[in-house]
């Protein structure tokens, strides 16, 4: 276990995604940098958070790597191959290796079809079984979700909200792949349906030995769930910590921001967070970002280097990166 | 504590039911709520519990035709808010109480511009109709919009809202709400559309706002963690029915209801520690909703007396109070 855990399953390289949107006066094509040089990476059997506000290019990352959209530079490593191609020109077999959840299970999920139809499409892709064996690892999966044989008959609409995203959850695991992204599962759900559905991924994890790239805007989730916090910002990271460390020693004043903000319910959870961050300003448009480092607008700490050159990211200690000029020398 | 002021609203066992096909969605349920001059109540409970429909009847602007109060009555200071003819409910809308929606860019006309919007507010709330008092009420717009810190108020007024972002569209509903003096504010989950620093930022200027006009508010909200920075009291609603209520050091150290205990274990913690298992089964069917109480077929401690008849909010300690037949024993 402990030997596996050192290798990486997915490796992004200098990633950069930009969309183009238009032009400007002087006839020169504007881009939304989306992602902008993001380096990560994801170990076997570990769960990597990937927390920002909206319009940080979380979703795009995970779009990228689902082979949704293609990058405009850089490398997607998966198992050591790069992936960060044309989806047409990427094998089946890497295809079965990565899923993707959606963040509204009612939009992923075509309501015109049954669960029987949505679960079935995985095997007749990826595999050559025949209807018989097909139905039968249909109710096992439905099984590991805890969903009944009947659900086979149901459609979308008929069912809870917690039911329809254990659904989008068992297509994913259909192919049995090794990397499942996460793109926001819980957020379009309430907390008692939303604390079933992590047990119920945390336990198909173990079971399964998959990796897991969650994408959120909960903190306090991803303290619960991942074993690593990467923090985003205009397309950047800004910070890369184990998540025990993260909440202990914040290093970037964004990420303080963010943590003093989360609202909690205990004394105990209180004393935890670092002192009161008042958040201003918001975040700017990712077509004009701001020169130097991009949140050098909002930042409480910035001094004069800030609006002029872009920080350089750092390992400050072993496993805790952080791209900042306060930790630069 | 502060000491408390005259009751102000008084919701006593209030029914709402809406028509759909095949008969009535019995949504709110006996509903008990008040709220004191200058308290801040805080309103929780999970989606499609019943929080926006409390809030609509308050004001009466249910969808009109399809909905029916078999019961209840509404007193704001004193009057039957259900028994008012309609000159009476739009002074009371126009003067007394203001509503605040989750959706800001919906809330707002696109065609109109800030200024316009935000006279119009002052302008029927108040006896400055008429030509002669344009200046009056130009004064008065940029003044609220200078107590929500909008950047240059003055430029603010004549733009429209697609020009600004969900931030301060947000700020520009309240900048409504305040700007004239009112008694009552009913927040409806003002920041849940935002992001996460500007949702905190709107929860500390709201704060800031009641307290220095001492207005009283409602705040809906799903999170007990905003509810806890928020509010002087929290109301915790499940499927249409208060179940318990009680100040938030009280509630979140001595929470009696299972279904208040079940939300709390549900809420991730910034410690650490991993996620209780949730509260099984999802919200009741109104249309056919269970006898007695509303939660027992999602409760753990079920007994035969709570499928007979409803239980009613008792005291267990002093202002503290829960509708379940396990405190009673």
């Amino acid at each position: 276990m402990k030997q596996v855990m050192s290798n990486e399953i997915l490796k992004i390289e200098k990633l950069k995604k930009y969309f183009h949107i238009g032009k400007d006066k002087k006839r020169c094509p504007i881009y939304v940098r989306a992602v902008d040089e993001v380096t990560l990476n994801v170990n076997y059997g570990e769960t990597l958070g990937l927390v920002g506000e909206s319009g940080s290019g979380k979703s795009t990352i995970a779009y990228t790597v689902a082979g949704m959209y293609r990058p405009t530079s850089g490398q997607i490593l998966f198992q050591g191959k790069n992936i960060g191609i044309d989806r047409s020109k990427r094998p089946l077999s890497t295809k079965k290796e990565i899923q993707i959840v959606f963040q509204d299970p009612g939009s992923s999920l075509n309501p015109r079809q049954t669960i029987e139809q949505i679960l079935g499409l995985p095997f007749k892709i990826y595999t050559q079984m025949s209807k018989k064996q097909i139905r039968e690892r249909m109710i096992e999966i439905l099984e590991k979700v805890e969903l009944s044989t009947d659900y086979l008959y149901k459609s979308p609409p008929s069912i809870g909200g917690g039911e329809k995203q254990m659904v989008s959850i068992a297509r994913a695991m259909a192919s049995d792949p090794s990397l499942i992204i996460l793109d926001e599962p819980t957020s379009a759900l309430d907390v008692s349906v939303q604390a079933k559905i992590i047990n119920k991924l945390i336990d198909l994890q173990k079971e399964m030995n998959l990796s897991y790239l969650f994408i959120t805007h909960d903190l306090s989730l991803m303290r619960n769930v991942a074993n690593r916090i990467a923090i985003m910002y205009l397309g950047k990271i800004c910070e890369v910590a184990d998540s025990v460390v993260f909440f202990e020693k914040p290093l970037h004043p964004y990420t303080q921001m963010l943590i003093s903000s989360v609202p909690v319910i205990s004394k105990e959870e209180e004393n935890l967070k670092p002192k009161k961050v008042i958040s201003t300003g918001e975040i700017p448009s990712p077509v004009n970002i701001p020169p130097g480092c991009s949140f050098h607008l909002r930042c409480p700490k910035k001094v004069d280097i800030c609006s002029k050159t872009d920080p350089e990211m750092i390992e400050y200690s072993p496993g805790h990166i952080v791209r900042c000029h306060l930790f630069t020398k | 504590m502060e000491t408390k002021g005259n009751i102000l609203l008084d919701i006593k066992d209030l029914h709402v039911w809406y028509k759909v096909y095949g008969g009535y969605l019995k949504v709110l349920n006996n509903l008990h709520l008040t709220v004191r001059e200058g308290e801040r109540v805080g309103l929780v409970g999970e989606a499609g519990c019943g929080k926006t429909t409390t809030m609509k009847s308050i004001l009466q602007i249910l969808p009109p035709g399809d909905f029916r109060i078999p019961q209840g009555e509404i007193f704001y200071k004193g009057q039957d808010v259900l028994k008012m003819n309609p000159k009476e409910l739009q002074s009371l809308r126009s003067k007394e109480v203001a509503m605040i929606f989750q959706d800001p860019t919906a809330a707002l006309n696109p065609v109109f511009t800030i200024g316009t919007q935000i006279g119009d507010v002052i302008k029927y709330s108040s006896v400055l109709k008429g030509d002669s008092h344009k200046e009056k009420i130009k004064e008065e717009s940029i003044k609220a919009l200078k107590e929500v810190y909008l950047p240059d108020p003055e430029r603010m007024r004549i733009n429209y809202p697609f020009q600004l972002s969900g931030g301060m569209r947000q700020r520009v509903c309240i900048a409504m709400s305040i700007s004239s003096p009112r008694n009552l504010i009913l927040a409806d989950e003002p920041g849940t559309s935002l992001d996460v620093t500007i949702q905190d930022q709107i929860h500390r200027l709201l704060n800031e706002i009641v307290k220095k006009k001492n207005t009283a508010i409602i705040l809906i909200t799903h999170s007990l963690g905003v509810a806890r920075e928020m509010t002087d009291r929290i109301y915790v609603m499940y499927a249409g029915t208060i179940v318990e209520t009680a100040v938030p050091e009280i509630l979140f150290e001595n929470p009696v209801h299972p279904y208040t205990k079940g939300l709390l274990a549900s809420i991730p913690k910034i410690s650490g520690g991993g996620i209780a298992k949730g509260i099984p089964g999802r919200i009741p069917d109104y249309l056919n909703p269970p006898s007695g109480c509303r939660f027992r077929l999602r409760c753990q401690q079920e007994s035969p007396i709570c499928s007979e008849k409803a239980p009613q909010l008792f005291e267990v300690e002093k202002d503290h109070l829960v509708a379940c037949y396990l405190s009673q024993r």
